[in-house]
């Protein structure tokens, strides 16, 4: 910034900086806001007399001794500068010649949780803090998995106090290859991974001396030239509209305010307007950013995602504040009936039974969590079956609304598949949701409509549960969880969707081919009947013959008598042989 | 978050989401207002709202907090935008204060900014029963504004409690409130100083002519130089006044705002300056030096 020779070509180059959003996330063992205090510093955006202010509070509160604490000129409360830790999300800001950065600066204990949802709510990019010393914490898991909740696609692992490492090549090398495994289990497209020392500046703005043997950029560059374009979301061309202003200054115009937020739009475009489904085009878009004093009526032709327009519509139809404007030739689902992920931010327990307003886009519904599918465990990613949801939760629910509403899954539009939950009689904000599935139907009973999604999250349990399998052989009779299928096929019974089923040939310690049994008495080629256990009648149904896997088997609950099983054997053999 | 041909540089991207919150609070308020201060971010403020309700006038006046010891040249501006853009002006002083005869010369900064600014400002929102009021604070002026939401609750006495905000995500912003309760906006929180100033050239803004170098007469006045704005400045001070080139980075009460030697005429050169200056754009205001923190405890009692 010093040779500043020719202002007018600076301004210019600078007037075409794009922006990037990103999260740190580490507690402040791991040096976090050192980092943050060493980026502001180092790229010389941190003001003097900043700097001054800074000096004489590292007498008071700081632990870095004679040199200046660089987490205090980012700690921002006075109350949490005299606890010495970062209690909520803070926003800092830098540029370099190519980019603007917001940084949401979180904490990262667990009690924190919903803070870091907040910050990462916004970030494109997650900088995960590892302390070289310690390797990939439980905290480290619960980040990540944040992260990977929130839809942030690209992760730099910054690998700090390699100064404590005596600079290992080594140590990075199994840091990175362990947080490799945990990114592919989670998800997690994008990863950079960055040796350094926030404390002495290693590999954060210039390359390290001490690391030679590290041959990327630092970490400033990699953020400064990071493409960000390949992320699923940014790829979805359905335009979406919601409005949220409608603008009548007089009886000629009348236009609906809101910021596109996905997608494209054009004068002649034939528009849905959402949820009450009627269609018209557009007559006029009006991009607010070209507005100027002279002209306050200055009309485009197209207009981008993230533009705030006003569009005119060329017949004078119904539209309101929280409707969704969309093409017709692409319309998402309305449904009141969701399926969402839901992070709870309140002190106050989640009460499956309460009204909750909930805002989505720029509409406002109230509805009620009807059921918890199940909660996920953000350290370990266990899934357990739970009642109610604390403050820091995160569950798979089902959401259903008063009103059916336009929407798209989170994974393809985080505006409109996002919302916010408020409580009506605090009026706090306390959750955050994301919408993984909009119903084809609108529903009266979400119970009957979603026991095949029910089942879905509990199978996934089920993948998750590591503990031990019982030893099984052929001729056995286990109960197990058949699940609940689409059509003809078989499905269970109860909370466990178990049936119990044949043994019938053992392929290995793990897998069997098995045949389902009923007990009702069945006659016919496809059948076998038989007594396993006294006045009992079971059927081997034929038909239903699969491979199991021994993780679904909940208990052993007998055997058939060799002899049985040799007649059975040969019914099977001779209904497969008569196939043409 | 877009597939386009036209990339949205980080300019548009900042105007699109400071016209996204105006609209927001136009929307779901019943009495919104807007804080207006003259300065260069109020400016800003107000160039995005003409933008946001074109070709409708604003939805929301807009209020100015007089303390009758700003700038002439202030005043004078103030007073031109409202009749060239046809916006409604409410401008509030506290009765009490003028009775008192409050001189930040005579009773210090402190007790200044709170009976003319900070009580002013209480007494302007009660009366005018808003339950909204925007504000051009930047997140990166302060550390304490480094936290605050962009709708930042306030209870029945304005009061700000820092250690239970509402969380806030995305761009969904939760605009609910109970009667007597408010909200202060402040569309602008993700702009910095030099966004702000790049935004002003770009869309050709206009400003007071004080941000720009001229020569006035200044004196030093607790360790700032301050300019001789009328006959109330203490004698003993305007004896020593002499003629320099000087311009404000920040424009507030005269007595209170310290002017810096400057030949910068023009945006760039403005520009330029603050590019290649070591002290950050408060370190001309004084009320921020009372004491540690400070920013924070008026925060808490109601100063935005």
């Amino acid at each position: 910034m010093e040779n500043i020779t020719d202002i007018e070509n600076y301004l210019k180059e600078h007037e075409n900086k794009d922006m990037l959003r990103f999260l740190t996330c580490g507690s402040v063992d791991d040096g976090k806001s050192t980092l943050i205090g060493r980026l502001l510093y180092d790229s010389k955006m941190i003001f003097d007399d900043q700097l001054a202010s800074a000096e004489s509070e590292s007498k008071k509160y700081g632990t870095t001794g004679e040199k200046i604490d660089m987490a205090l000129l980012v700690d921002g409360l006075q109350s949490e500068r005299e606890q010495g830790i970062t209690i909520d999300v803070a926003y800092r800001f830098f540029a370099t010649e190519n980019r603007k950065f917001i940084i949401a600066d979180t904490p990262g204990h667990e009690q924190y949780t919903r803070n870091m949802v907040t910050g990462a709510s916004t970030a494109d990019v997650a900088i995960i803090l590892i302390d070289a010393r310690k390797g990939i914490l439980t905290q480290t898991r619960r980040h990540s998995f944040i992260v990977s909740l929130l839809g942030i696609e690209h992760v730099i692992v910054a690998i700090n106090k390699m100064d404590l490492v005596e600079y290992s090549e080594e140590t990075f090398n199994e840091i990175s290859k362990a947080y490799g495994e945990l990114a592919t289990e989670l998800g997690i497209k994008n990863t950079y991974y960055m040796p350094v020392s926030a404390l002495d500046g290693d590999n954060v703005v210039d390359k390290s001396t001490n690391m030679p043997w590290f041959k990327e950029k630092p970490l400033l560059s990699l953020l400064d030239t990071m493409q960000l374009e390949t992320s699923d979301y940014q790829l979805v061309t359905n335009f979406r509209f919601p409005v949220q202003y409608v603008n009548r200054p007089n009886l000629n115009f009348r236009g609906f305010c809101g910021t596109i937020t996905a997608g494209s739009v054009k004068v002649g475009d034939e528009i849905t307007i959402l949820p009450s489904g009627k269609t018209t085009t557009v007559k006029s878009i009006v991009n607010a950013g070209d507005i100027t004093e002279v002209d306050r009526e200055v009309t485009t032709q197209e207009a981008y995602a993230s533009m705030a327009i006003t569009l005119t519509t060329q017949e004078e139809v119904d539209i309101s504040r929280g409707d969704m404007i969309v093409h017709t030739a692409s319309l998402p689902r309305v449904s009141n009936s969701l399926k969402v992920m839901l992070v709870w931010m309140d002190e106050k327990p989640m009460d499956t039974q309460r009204t909750y307003d909930m805002k989505v886009a720029t509409t406002v519904v109230s509805g009620v969590f009807e059921h918890i599918n199940y909660r996920v465990d953000v350290n370990t990613y266990k899934r357990t079956k739970v009642e109610t949801l604390e403050l820091n939760d995160i569950a798979s629910c089902k959401m259903l609304l008063t009103r059916p509403i336009a929407a798209d899954s989170y994974k393809t539009n985080k505006q409109t598949g996002s919302f916010i939950v408020v409580d009506r009689v605090s009026n706090n904000t306390v959750g955050a949701g994301m919408i993984v599935d909009v119903s084809k139907r609108e529903s009266e009973n979400i119970r009957e409509e979603n026991i095949f999604n029910i089942w879905n999250d509990k199978k996934q349990i089920i993948h998750n549960n590591n503990e031990k399998y019982i030893k099984f052989r052929e001729r056995d009779i286990l109960f197990l969880s058949v699940g609940q299928n689409i059509g003809y096929e078989q499905y269970g019974k109860g909370d466990e969707f178990l049936r119990p089923v044949l043994v019938y040939k053992k392929f290995n310690s793990r897998t069997f081919l098995g045949i389902p049994l009923s007990s009702k008495e069945k006659s016919g080629s496809y059948y076998f009947s038989f007594n396993y256990t006294k006045d009992t009648i079971s059927t081997a149904n034929f038909s239903q013959m699969k491979t199991f896997d021994i993780k679904r088997v909940k208990y052993r609950s007998g055997y058939i008598k060799a002899p049985e099983f040799e007649k059975l054997s040969k019914k099977l053999i001779k209904l497969l042989e008569i196939t043409p | 978050m877009q597939l386009t041909k036209e990339k949205l540089t980080h300019l548009k991207q900042l105007e699109a989401e400071s016209i996204h919150i105006l609209r927001e609070v136009a929307a779901e308020f019943s009495n919104p207002v807007m804080m207006y201060s003259v300065g260069k971010d109020s400016s800003v403020m107000l160039h995005l709202a003409m933008k946001a309700f074109a070709p409708a006038k604003l939805p929301f006046p807009l209020l100015h907090v007089d303390t009758l010891w700003k700038f002439k040249e202030m005043i004078e501006f103030r007073d031109k935008r409202a009749s060239d853009l046809g916006f409604e002006l409410i401008v509030h002083s506290n009765q009490e204060g003028i009775d008192m005869d409050i001189s930040p010369f005579e009773h210090g900064s402190k007790v200044h900014t709170d009976i003319m600014k900070t009580q002013a400002l209480k007494q302007a929102l009660n009366s005018g029963g808003y339950d909204a009021v925007i504000g051009g604070a930047r997140r990166d002026e302060e550390k304490s504004r480094a936290k605050e939401r962009i709708f930042s609750f306030r209870d029945k006495h304005h009061r700000w409690d820092p250690k239970n905000q509402r969380a806030e995500l995305w761009n969904v912003y939760n605009t609910a409130i109970t009667k007597g309760e408010s909200v202060r906006v402040f569309p602008i929180s993700n702009w910095t100083e030099l966004d702000i100033w790049q935004y002003i050239y770009l869309e050709n803004i206009e400003i007071p002519s004080l941000y720009f170098a001229s020569e006035q007469e200044v004196v030093e006045y607790e360790g700032t130089k301050i300019r001789v704005d009328d006959d109330r400045i203490p004698e003993e001070l305007s004896k020593t006044a002499k003629k320099e080139m000087v311009r404000f980075r920040t424009l507030g009460c005269y007595p209170l705002t310290g002017a810096i030697n400057s030949t910068a005429t023009t945006l760039p050169e403005i520009i330029k300056e603050m590019l290649l200056s070591t002290s950050s754009e408060r370190e001309g205001r004084l009320i921020d030096k009372d004491q540690e923190g400070a920013m924070e405890l008026k925060k808490i009692e109601g100063y935005f």
